[in-house]
């Protein structure tokens, strides 16, 4: 994936970087290492949090949820859902197509999508090292305002 | 005790998965197998993120990013916040040790919250891949309201936000 871009553009930098000043790498280094340990804790929760949600929710009970005639619950089962778990965007547009396909709406749908992306539930006690707790209630509220805009724009545009 | 403090919840979590083991073996073997996989993308992307991160805080002089995006930076800021969002890659967690070192060299708070809206929905890569799955409209709806969103949203959340939450933001140390 494009993630070998990724690698491969940060190490040139870090190389660039060591020649000019070797201090200052160091420096930055120490500081991304320093902020990994930092957020390992988190991680680690959160990881396996996901894992034992996701093992034992099957995602068609979602699919079934965000169903056909699920209307307005539909859509708050959507956000809710979406808001609660995190999954990767190339693995969620998938199964969230797979929704469309047996029957789910163009508004639940998006209610999922757009919380999925933009409110992370199990993200907050990571979040909240950067920015505290109250700003990242904040953002999460927010995003979760959007999604809600969203779907009734779906919702209004009758897609 | 420090340690197992700061690990609380991660060995919590850890019993979870061994007692679902000694109740549904197949499903903890599942839950085990998604773990992995979703930290192997961690790792994938987190590492180098952090180290760029790290390099940006010692190259970019706090001069350039409160030029670009700070306070007084008017439209110019908001342009910014809107490509960086943009033109990034990954899941949203990534955006936080960027939008935390961007807030720590002074840019305003409300870019850097403009900044992660964009990045939750309009990144390039993220769009190409919803259009060819929900096609044009469900795209288009979903750029154009997060754009009008976020825009206002970032704002009020400025206002919102206590000094403290700034000022903790701006005097962030992550090093």
């Amino acid at each position: 994936m494009m993630n070998y871009g990724l690698w491969a553009g940060v190490s040139i930098l870090l190389i660039v970087s060591f020649f000019k000043d070797r201090t200052k790498t160091l420096k930055a280094l120490k500081m991304a290492g320093k902020q990994f340990l930092n957020l390992l804790s988190a991680l680690i929760t959160i990881v396996l949090f996901l894992g034992i949600i996701r093992a034992l929710v099957d995602p068609m009970i979602i699919g079934r949820m965000i169903g056909p005639e699920s209307g307005i619950l539909g859509v708050i089962s959507g956000l809710v859902v979406g808001s609660v778990i995190f999954i990767p965007g190339f693995v969620a547009f998938p199964m969230a197509a797979g929704f469309l396909e047996i029957g789910a709406g163009y508004p639940q749908v998006a209610g999922f999508i757009a919380a999925l992306m933009g409110v992370g539930f199990v993200f907050i006690p990571l979040e909240r090292k950067f920015f505290g707790l109250r700003l990242t209630i904040l953002r999460n509220l927010l995003c979760f305002v959007a999604a809600i805009v969203f779907v009734l724009a779906v919702w209004g545009v009758g897609l | 005790m420090m340690i197992l403090k700061k690990y609380k919840w991660a060995l919590i979590m850890a019993i979870s998965m061994f007692a679902l083991y000694l109740n549904q073996p197949e499903t903890a073997l599942n839950a085990l197998s998604i773990s992995v996989s979703d930290i192997k993308i961690i790792l994938g992307i987190l590492p180098p993120v952090l180290i760029l991160v790290g390099l940006l805080d010692v190259w970019v002089p706090k001069k350039t990013v409160i030029q670009y995006m700070g306070d007084n930076s008017g439209i110019k800021g908001l342009l910014f916040a809107f490509l960086l969002g943009a033109i990034a890659a990954g899941p949203l967690f990534v955006a936080f040790p960027i939008a935390a070192m961007l807030a720590g060299k002074g840019a305003r708070l409300a870019y850097i919250i403009f900044f992660m809206g964009i990045w939750t929905s309009i990144k390039l890569p993220l769009l190409l891949f919803e259009y060819s799955f929900f096609g044009g409209t469900f795209t288009a709806i979903h750029a154009i309201v997060n754009i009008i969103v976020f825009l206002f949203g970032s704002f009020l959340l400025e206002k919102l936000a206590t000094e403290d939450s700034i000022k903790r933001l701006r005097s962030m140390d992550i090093s």
